[in-house]
């Protein structure tokens, strides 16, 4: 019986590039947009047949940038060539000012369901200093429209630590969002990546201080950052909303079912620039170079030449998978679980990593099941580290 | 081969750093025809991996070739290449005493620097005939005819018909190879008498044992001979002789006074035979060995810890084979209660330190933590004793200590006018006392300055060259010791005194270090799950503090779509970073933080 996988779909297109984005996304004209969905399709169409499939994302980018017939056409040869389950999730990641009537209407004819849409905040001022075409009036708009589309289950993406932040205004955009009632909310902080334009920003704040000029561009402190995230909290979960996962909160029976797939070893294939999979045991992940992906299904033993295989996930790195993937989730992993997987118990192949970060209040055990306490939240990775083998 | 002594040449070539003595030897072994010029890599004679990545020669290498001259005849030449660095002065003077003759190149448009001299000179102390080439006649600034000025006036030695040449391009070769003949004299000594000979460098090899390098002077030594180490007594069989090609042995039946080869002999421990030895037949000795060299005692030193302490044994075999070529390299064991089990080991300087431990860590694949390299101070005790200190943890109690002595070195330094004020600057800075200016032409002087050598040992040669634009040029050696006001400044980690971050200082400087030394280490100590002081004493006195902020927040919030593998990275990296670290009570110390405290005057 072939095992269920998820599909991931990467549009690597956007309207302008955010200041703090390192993902793989670029603007690009009609034509670059439409050669890139015809070399995905022939990219799905090298996939085995009939996989059971559970969830759809089609993340980005703006997916909702594209033509939206692309988008139907993508789902439709999905449904074609691999067998979507029944209550199959199908998200679309969204950007307010790139959504329409006509766009929304088109998505829930292809079969989408869910809708992600980026947010981040609720303040226009820092919508512009992350470099945001839209304004918190347009997501309101394009979030309306999305619900008189019928969607009934959207995500609303906010971000804490921005420049130019405060407790307050952040503590605004949690309200401004829970006023709308999303299905689904994830609070990120931000994370200044290297090669982004926030990287450049973040040097010249350093360089600055050192100088002593003014610092013109004002950083949350790691303690605003932790307040903001502890607020988050304590008001999602007042409101309903139930914290499932480090950053993501849901109503009950709204969480992700495609992410929490990335966080239980759930095999995916991943389709598109740079998009990755983790399929019959191994992690890959195709180019980010536009020009060798656009022709290389016209020949031959294409996905080999686009991809890189990243590594092969032994038993052993199955089980710090299970670990460093799992503990991300406020349930925890389960004993029993890692058993019956790998037939040792967890307790004898990390008995000192648990023993010690239990101690020190970052884990905690109870009824069969492991899971970070809320400080193991705050210093995830040292705990998560922990549990790399030898 | 020939025995005929006239027929043969033992040379080296001198220069100041970067004057192309390399390079010409490249160009002698090209065009004596020992190897075509496609077979030859830049820089034949450095062939260490590490040499050839700086640019410069660390180890004296030696190389044969044969040269037909202009009055038709055969010679062999015998070219043994010297490191040009201050810090290997001892390997130069290893080399010369295997020689009759040297090459002086100078630059010809930067012409004497103060390493010119200093090797000259030694030179001369061995009593061997030198002759100038001015190099680097192609560059746009060269300027043989006052470079050649310079030398007579300076050096004093006749310098009118000195060829002038470019070894990078392969002008005037010719010259060289034929001044070689004329000017240097063959080597002397009768090939019948009793076996003497100087053991000039040394090598170890798996399958032969020692390779022993040497220089006959007296008398004949073929396969069966019967060798005895003089300094050692040691006595071997000769399996094989023979000389050097390039990069290859070339065995031979014999070596007979005046030629330079190597000698095996089945020689398996290392310690028996020391470089400057002299080695004779042991059934026909010699009277008495040979002068050998001028021992030469470490000036620096430092511990070298194995990172992973099961590797002890590896370093110390280590280091023990890199003593075998390296004489000045010294070396004892010791304990840190922070490091464990390492050793304590003596260098010429910072420079010889820093290649010891990346050829320890390339070449045999250590993993090392360095610590606070210091000089060798005297501390005189009220009970009368006087006691060397290479390690500061060793100190005395304060209550018994007389009075302490530091070494001081003779400097000179050679640089053009407009940069006299900021090296004598820079001097008085690092506690030197003025001696005197001595102008070697309109432009350019030498100063003279005698400076404690712990003022210059981390970074003064660094410092001397941005004050200078790169133009100064130096050269030291030890004066002596002199009294002087010295303190013991301690580090604590979380209250914990961590040994070897401890180190000697002058008083007056003390309290400037120690707040350098807490500010870089609050650099390079992560945060923990608690507050960490950090604090610098002299005896009980806390003279600076920083603190180790306890860690808030250590969160990865994005999971980047499926890409876990960028996600196991990340952790990965986290936990080999913690692998690198030193468990000093309950806090995880850097390995590099136990090094980074030598560069304070970074920036």
């Amino acid at each position: 019986m072939m095992k269920e996988t998820e599909l991931y779909i990467h549009i690597p297109f956007c309207a302008r590039k955010c200041g703090y984005c390192d993902f793989v996304s670029f603007p690009a004209g009609q034509n670059v947009q439409k050669a890139y969905v015809q070399a995905l399709l022939k990219e799905l169409e090298t996939a085995p047949e009939g996989l059971p499939v559970p969830t759809v994302f089609i993340g980005g980018g703006t997916p909702s940038i594209i033509d939206p017939l692309f988008i139907g056409e993508l789902l439709s040869l999905a449904r074609r060539r691999f067998q979507l389950l029944p209550e199959a999730e199908i998200t679309l990641e969204a950007n307010p000012g790139t959504l329409t009537a006509e766009k929304l209407e088109a998505y829930r004819r292809a079969g989408v369901n869910r809708l992600s849409i980026g947010l981040q905040s609720a303040r226009d001022e820092e919508l512009r200093v992350l470099g945001r075409i839209h304004s918190f009036a347009d997501f309101k708009e394009s979030f309306s429209m999305a619900r008189e589309a019928g969607f009934e289950n959207i995500s609303v993406d906010l971000m804490a630590a921005l420049p130019f932040q405060t407790e307050e205004s952040f503590e605004e955009s949690l309200a401004a969002a829970l006023r709308l009632s999303p299905e689904h909310l994830s609070v990120y902080s931000l994370i200044i990546e290297e090669g982004t334009p926030f990287y450049e920003m973040y040097h010249e704040k350093a360089l600055a201080r050192e100088q002593g000029r003014e610092d013109t561009w004002p950083l949350p402190t790691e303690e605003t950052e932790r307040r903001m995230y502890r607020l988050a909290g304590r008001r999602l979960p007042e409101a309903g909303y139930a914290r499932y996962e480090i950053s993501n909160y849901a109503r009950p029976g709204f969480a992700c079912r495609h992410n929490i797939g990335y966080w239980t070893g759930v095999p995916y294939l991943g389709f598109g620039l740079s998009a990755s999979s983790y399929f019959e045991g191994k992690r890959f992940s195709n180019t980010a170079d536009m020009k060798a992906y656009l022709p290389a299904f016209e020949e031959e033993g294409a996905p080999s030449r686009i991809r890189t295989v990243e590594e092969v996930v032994t038993r052993e790195r199955a089980m710090e998978e299970f670990m460093f993937l799992g503990l991300r989730m406020t349930e925890g992993v389960s004993g029993a679980e890692f058993s019956r997987r790998f037939g040792r118990a967890m307790e004898e192949i990390y008995e000192k990593p648990l023993a010690r970060m239990e101690a020190e209040g970052l884990l905690s055990r109870r009824d069969g099941r492991v899971s970070l306490t809320e400080r193991g939240v705050d210093l995830s990775n040292y705990v998560l580290a922990e549990f790399l083998l030898d | 081969m020939s025995l005929d002594q006239s027929r043969i040449r033992n040379f080296c070539i001198i220069a100041h750093i970067d004057h192309g003595k390399s390079t010409l030897a490249d160009r002698i072994i090209e065009k004596t025809g020992l190897l075509t010029s496609r077979e030859m890599q830049d820089q034949v004679l450095d062939n260490m991996e590490l040499e050839r990545e700086r640019g410069i020669t660390i180890k004296s290498q030696a190389v044969r070739t044969i040269y037909r001259a202009r009055d038709g005849k055969e010679y062999i030449f015998n070219l043994i290449d010297t490191p040009g660095h201050v810090d290997f002065n001892y390997e130069v003077s290893r080399s010369l005493a295997a020689c009759d003759g040297a090459i002086l190149v100078v630059d010809a448009a930067q012409g004497i620097e103060a390493q010119t001299m200093a090797n000259v000179y030694l030179a001369l102390d061995h009593d061997l005939e030198v002759f100038p080439v001015i190099n680097k006649i192609d560059l746009p600034s060269a300027d043989p005819q006052r470079v050649i000025d310079e030398i007579e006036d300076v050096i004093g030695i006749e310098a009118q018909d000195a060829p002038q040449i470019s070894a990078k391009q392969g002008i005037n070769i010719e010259e060289v190879l034929e001044q070689i003949v004329t000017k240097l004299p063959p080597p002397s000594g009768d090939p019948k008498a009793p076996l003497k000979a100087l053991i000039f460098d040394s090598l170890y090899d798996s399958y032969r044992g020692v390779i022993v390098f040497c220089r006959i002077k007296e008398g004949t030594v073929r396969k069966g001979t019967r060798l005895r180490f003089m300094a050692t007594g040691a006595e071997f069989e000769t399996v094989e002789v023979g000389y050097f090609g390039a990069g290859q042995f070339i065995p031979c039946d014999e070596l007979s006074a005046g030629m330079v080869g190597y000698v095996t002999a089945s020689i398996k421990n290392v310690r028996d035979t020391r470089v400057g030895d002299t080695v004779t037949d042991a059934d026909n000795p010699c009277d008495e060995p040979l002068p050998g060299y001028k021992k030469v005692t470490p000036m620096v030193y430092c511990g070298l810890y194995p990172a992973d302490g099961a590797k002890y044994n590896d370093l110390r075999d280590a280091l023990e084979k890199l003593q075998l070529n390296d004489a000045s390299l010294q070396f004892e064991p010791e304990t840190s209660a922070a490091l464990g089990f390492g050793f304590r080991c003596g260098f010429l300087g910072l420079l010889h330190l820093e290649i010891i431990q990346e050829r320890l860590e390339r070449e045999y694949g250590l993993d090392l933590v360095t610590t606070a390299p210091g000089v060798v101070y005297r501390v005189h005790k009220t009970n009368g004793e006087m006691v060397e200190l290479t390690n500061p943890s060793n100190l005395p109690d304060p209550s018994e200590i007389e009075y302490m002595e530091e070494p001081i070195v003779k400097a000179e330094i050679m640089v053009t006018t407009e940069f006299i004020g900021a090296i004598m600057g820079l001097c008085q800075e690092r506690r030197g006392v003025y001696i005197g200016t001595e102008y070697m032409e309109d432009t350019r002087v030498l100063i003279r300055y005698d400076l404690p050598l712990n003022e210059i040992i981390y970074d003064f040669f660094d410092a001397l060259k941005s004050r200078s634009r790169g133009y100064a040029s130096f050269d030291y050696e030890l004066k002596g010791y002199e009294q002087s006001d010295l303190v013991k400044l301690d580090i604590l980690i979380n209250k914990e005194t961590v040994d070897a971050l401890s180190f000697i200082v002058h008083a007056d400087t003390a309290y400037e270090r120690g707040r350098k030394m807490c500010e870089r280490l609050k650099e390079e100590i992560p945060r923990h799950l608690f507050e960490i002081p950090i604090q610098a004493a002299i005896g009980n006195r806390i003279i600076a503090r920083e603190t180790v902020k306890a860690m808030r927040k250590d969160v990865l919030a994005k999971c980047y779509g499926g890409d876990i593998t960028r996600k196991r990275k990340l952790l990965e990296k986290q936990k080999e970073g913690k692998k690198r670290m030193r468990q000093v009570g309950s806090v995880e110390i850097p390995q590099k933080a136990f090094m980074s405290v030598l560069k304070l005057d970074d920036k």
